[in-house]
């Protein structure tokens, strides 16, 4: 799988990067090496293996519904690079 | 002038419900409405670096209940997936949700429009987490973001394209609302947006097998706005059907002070949300002793409780699909029937004068303070004489602003109907002697005469006189 | 003999015997660290002051707290510690002040360590040499010249360097393990689910895992015994019972079988490594163990399965990193858009974005199945292989790396081939069972790394064997000249 310009745009905008043409291009060719690697999997039936996501066989791990003290507002906005009355600020939200 | 009864209306609706759990879906900060911004947050739903969630069992619970009342299909496995998009309301840039196991599929509700029942389908009721809610300030330069709504349990319930009006929406919105409150796993109230409901709509020629291109509307916040936005919809795409047009499939927002929708502008791209199984998290397995005890926990739901009324109590269809159509105003009506076997008449003053009062004024039925208990007593005291049906009219009004019982009323007013033979003998007689001229006219054959002689009867005895010994006794009176 | 080469019970005696105190362990460390770091480049954030406020209210409790009472730790710098910074190497997160404590950062302070400081590694840990670093490379304490690996390659070169007694790494497809092998010092990486996530930054939540890197395997059973168990905020945390660890070394491995992958002998892998790796296992065997070849047939298929696997994991968790709630916000974006590209673009670098690249096209609509399910998929095949393996054996062996450490510059404009020096240690982690490495020679005066692989929560065996052929062997007594 080889991977142009265009594509590498598409993903760089749903992935909110912004790339110079350099890095488009160097992402273009080192991204297409690596799929190629990876076609290496097509190699291998895997037909009616199950997917792996997790390797305990842990299931059904759930808390009971208590309320826990929350942090101040202070707190939470304390990394915040822009706030205002109590809220996180940023450009408008277009819609 | 269009005609969109030329074509047939398809709709889709997307209801989402906040659970009402104590704590939020993945971390343990209250979801309480209405605290300043950002004091119901911590370092989980603030979506820091490095914090992971945990299942909020009784969300789970909750969902499967709520999926259970909507006749879904439970998962024997379920899990929770990633989709991924940025938005500031969204701090992890993914919000928590189901893809492709959802804890309910394949469902149906019954609707009853024009007296007639139609079942809608559901394809499926997901669990996920809520977002944060943003301000837009400096005109529409700036926003604000508040996370204490970010991490609210949410149901997400997809109908099938199954509704055919905006009134068959309407009623099916309203159906899933009176289940989700007998279920008690939501508030459901529209205005604190704990109900909240997208719709896709299209039209087509009658007959026609495909569906037409739809629009997807949104920021509907009441039923109203729903009927409303969803007609004007139907006669927008019946106008460009009309004139040889094609419906644009687009995102389209309702403003419901201007009556209008409105085209969302453009996304940059289209979506893809990327959805892939959360490692964060574990799947549930969701055995049958788990189901039956979810199951368990549902109690009667408005389809039944509507049926036993008409078959228990003979009340018409239609008052008790009123009745049932809201929890409260159905539990209320049950617990009047603790206090008298009257049916009927609980039916008719709830019909009549409760409903009439709470529409007149625009209140719900809990910010009314009378009681079933209240009601109840009250039919009691009118069963047994202790106060006429005129004098229940002022009391029943009193209790609901009050809250008092009926006999507390009557007593601190002076209410109770005079039933003393002797005592209305003497005011009778009183009024016999001042009104000679009725009392000829009534011996004369005028025996219309005597409604006027028992109006003042009730007048002197302000109105607590019991009617029936009243007219007895007059005409006791004007015979002897 | 240096402080922090004594054993932890000889300094425990000497701290209850008064001889000893937290502060002057302390000191020692900043002493260490004012006289080699700016060689190595170990730490990014000293904990300075409050270190030494916390070495005096150990030293005035006066009992010993806890397993690793007063004994100075270094913390890889995507664990998160309240109060004091945590970049994950990072210039988007340059200005971070954590509002929570890691779990790992708690049990290490109940446990009455004392936190010196946060260390460098590659950025959000995606990397094998620390020149990821975006604020300055780790150095290789046995030479300069060459990368001490990674991601945790600060944790390993601050072990090596003497400036800690010892420290927390991360580990998701070899970080703990890689530089614990450069570096000539112990780096355990445990079962996936033993030690809680609760506070590590993630980069693939289904591999990462939190160890102890430390100068011998003695150190790295009590840090293990310390940092292990159950954690209620980590879902992933496996409820089990936590054995004796240090009680486990009991230098008996008679009997033990041991198979010894013959693709992690192979091709690729440097000779004098291979030969380090046999006089290793010559060792074992004289201690009573017997060992022979088994295959780990999906082994070739491992590294393309991680690089999947791991990227589409660490797009979707880095992109909580938009500048909106903490982080470095690019100045004066024109809309909000503008604002995540810009502060995204500015904060990350190259093998970070790289890497988000990769996993949002492999989880991008059309291509799931290809690459990410079939990943997913393969995983399972990797992890079928450790599970037939393990019912012959009670432990398998081979290097830890294929080669020793190369040199600064040398790899980093081919990350294909930076990504192979992963080969080794990849599949265990796919396979979520744990492994140690532990120095086993030098090759070209580069320290060479045995990697020890168990069954899964079997770390007792692993550290048993790892201890007993410690205990023949000089290795891991060798330091560097600094």
């Amino acid at each position: 799988m080889s991977i142009d310009a265009k594509t590498v745009e598409h993903v760089a905008n749903l992935a909110r990067l912004e790339l110079s043409g350099e890095e488009k291009e160097q992402f273009a060719s080192q991204l297409s090496a690596i799929l190629k690697y990876a076609e290496k999997l097509d190699e291998l039936d895997t037909e009616g293996i199950e997917p792996t996501s997790h390797v305990l066989p842990v299931t059904n791990v759930m808390r009971e519904d208590v309320v826990r003290e929350s942090v101040s507002n202070e707190t939470a906005l304390r990394n915040a690079p822009d706030d205002e009355d109590g809220q996180f600020k940023v450009p408008a939200v277009l819609e | 002038m269009t005609h969109y009864q030329s074509y047939e209306t398809v709709i889709g609706l997307e209801v989402h419900v906040e659970l009402h759990t104590a704590s939020k879906i993945f971390c343990g900060c209250s979801t309480s409405f209405g605290a300043p911004p950002n004091t119901h947050t911590c370092p989980i739903c603030l979506g820091h670096p490095g914090v992971l969630p945990v299942l909020n069992r009784q969300a789970v619970d909750y969902a499967m209940k709520a999926a259970m009342a909507l006749n879904c299909t439970i998962a024997d496995v379920s899990k929770f997936d990633r989709k991924n998009y940025f938005y500031p309301d969204s701090p992890k840039a993914y919000q928590i949700s189901q893809f492709d196991q959802p804890i309910g599929e394949n469902g149906w509700i019954d609707i009853e429009v024009d007296g007639k029942t139609k079942r809608i389908g559901i394809t499926r009721l997901h669990l996920e987490e809520d977002a944060g809610k943003l301000t837009h300030v400096e005109g529409g330069y700036a926003s604000l973001v508040d996370f204490n709504r970010v991490g609210t349990p949410l149901v997400e319930i997809v109908s099938e394209p199954d509704l055919r009006t905006p009134e068959e929406a309407k009623a099916y919105l309203e159906k899933l609302r009176a289940i989700m409150q007998y279920c008690d796993v939501s508030d459901v109230k529209m205005e604190e947006g704990s109900l909240r409901c997208d719709a896709n709509i299209s039209l087509r020629p009658w007959g026609q097998e495909k569906f037409g291109i739809r629009a997807e509307l949104k920021n509907m916040n009441s039923f109203r706005g729903v009927q409303r936005g969803l007609e004007y919809e139907q006669l927008r795409q019946a106008d460009i059907l009309d004139a040889g047009g094609t419906v644009v499939q687009e995102t389209r927002r309702w403003d419901d002070s201007q009556g209008k929708t409105f085209s969302m502008r453009g996304k940059e791209e289209s979506h893809d949300y990327r959805y892939f199984p959360d490692p964060d998290l574990v799947r549930l397995h969701i055995d049958s002793e788990w189901k039956e005890r979810v199951r368990a926990s549902i109690p009667e739901l408005p389809d039944a409780r509507q049926a036993r009324y008409t078959a228990e109590y003979g009340l018409p269809a239609y008052d008790a699909g009123v009745i049932t159509a809201s929890k409260k105003l159905a539990d209320f009506f049950e617990e009047s029937l603790s206090y008298t076997k009257d049916a009927k008449a609980v039916s008719n003053w709830i019909m009549g004068d409760l409903l009439g009062y709470l529409n007149q004024t625009g209140k719900e039925i809990e910010a009314v303070r009378i009681t079933g208990q209240g009601l109840g007593e009250m039919i009691g005291l009118l069963e047994k004489g202790t106060i006429s049906g005129k004098i229940a009219k002022t009391v029943f009004k009193e209790m609901l602003e009050s809250g008092k019982r009926p006999q507390q009323i009557v007593e601190e007013q002076g209410l109770v109907q005079i039933s003393d033979e002797g005592a209305i003998k003497a005011i009778v007689e009183k009024i016999v002697a001042a009104n000679p001229q009725s009392v000829e006219d009534y011996r004369a054959g005028k025996e219309k005469a005597i409604g006027f002689l028992v109006g003042q009867v009730m007048k002197e005895s302000r109105g607590k006189a019991n009617p029936g010994l009243v007219n007895k006794l007059l005409v006791d009176v004007l015979n002897a | 003999m240096a402080l922090f080469d004594q054993r932890l019970q000889d300094l425990h005696n000497e701290l209850a015997a008064g001889k000893l105190s937290a502060a002057e362990l302390t000191e020692a460390a900043y002493a260490r660290i004012a006289e080699t770091d700016e060689r190595i480049g170990a730490f990014l954030t000293l904990n300075e002051e409050a270190a030494r406020v916390r070495a005096a209210e150990l030293d005035q409790a006066g009992a010993a707290k806890g397993l690793l009472h007063a004994l100075p730790a270094g913390i890889k710098d995507n664990i998160v510690t309240k109060g004091l910074r945590t970049t994950c190497a990072s210039q988007f997160l340059s200005n971070y002040d954590p509002i929570y404590d890691a779990t790992v950062s708690g049990k290490l302070q109940d446990a009455g360590a004392v936190t010196i400081g946060k260390l460098n590694m590659d950025e959000f840990a995606m990397g094998g040499s620390n020149e990821n670093s975006s604020f300055r490379p780790v150095r290789n304490p046995w030479n300069t010249d060459y990368v001490p690996g990674g991601s945790s390659g600060g944790s390993a070169a601050a072990v090596a360097a003497g400036q800690v007694y010892f420290a927390l790494g991360s580990d998701t497809g070899g970080s703990i393990r890689q530089p614990a092998s450069y570096c000539g010092v112990v780096g355990l990486k445990p079962t996936y689910g033993l030690v809680s996530r609760f506070g590590l930054v993630a980069f693939a939540s289904s591999l990462d895992a939190i160890g102890p890197i430390t100068k011998n395997v003695e150190d790295a059973a009590y840090v293990l015994q310390t940092i292990a168990g159950h954690d209620r905020m980590d879902s992933t945390s496996a409820d089990v019972s936590i054995p004796d660890y240090v009680g486990s070394l009991s230098g008996d491995i008679k009997g033990m079988r041991i198979g010894v992958p013959k693709e992690y002998m192979g091709e690729g892998i440097d000779p004098k490594v291979k030969e380090a790796v046999l006089a290793a296992l010559r060792v074992l065997e004289d201690l009573g163990a017997t060992w022979e070849e088994v295959s780990l047939p999906h082994t070739e298929y491992a590294v393309a399965t991680y690089y999947l696997l791991a990227s589409s994991e660490a797009s979707s968790n880095l992109a909580r990193f938009d500048g909106v709630r903490y982080g470095v916000r690019a100045d004066d974006p024109d809309n909000l858009i503008d604002l995540y590209r810009k502060s995204r673009s500015q904060g990350f670098g190259q093998e970070v974005k790289r890497r988000i690249m990769l996993g949002t096209y492999a989880l991008s609509s059309g291509y799931y199945d290809a690459y990410y399910l079939k990943a997913q998929k393969v995983r399972t095949l990797i992890k079928r292989d450790f599970d037939q393996a393990f019912e012959k054996y009670d432990l398998l062996v081979g290097p830890t790396a294929p080669t020793t450490a190369f040199r600064i510059g040398e790899q980093i404009g081919d990350p294909l081939t930076m990504y192979l020096n992963d080969i080794v240690t990849i599949p265990v982690s796919l396979a979520g069972v744990p492994a140690i490495s532990v120095p086993c020679g030098f090759a070209d005066g580069l320290p060479v790394g045995l990697q020890l692989i168990g069954k899964p929560f079997d770390e007792s065996t692993v550290l048993r064997a790892a201890h007993a052929y410690e205990q023949h062997t000089d290795h891991h007594k060798a330091r560097p000249q600094l």
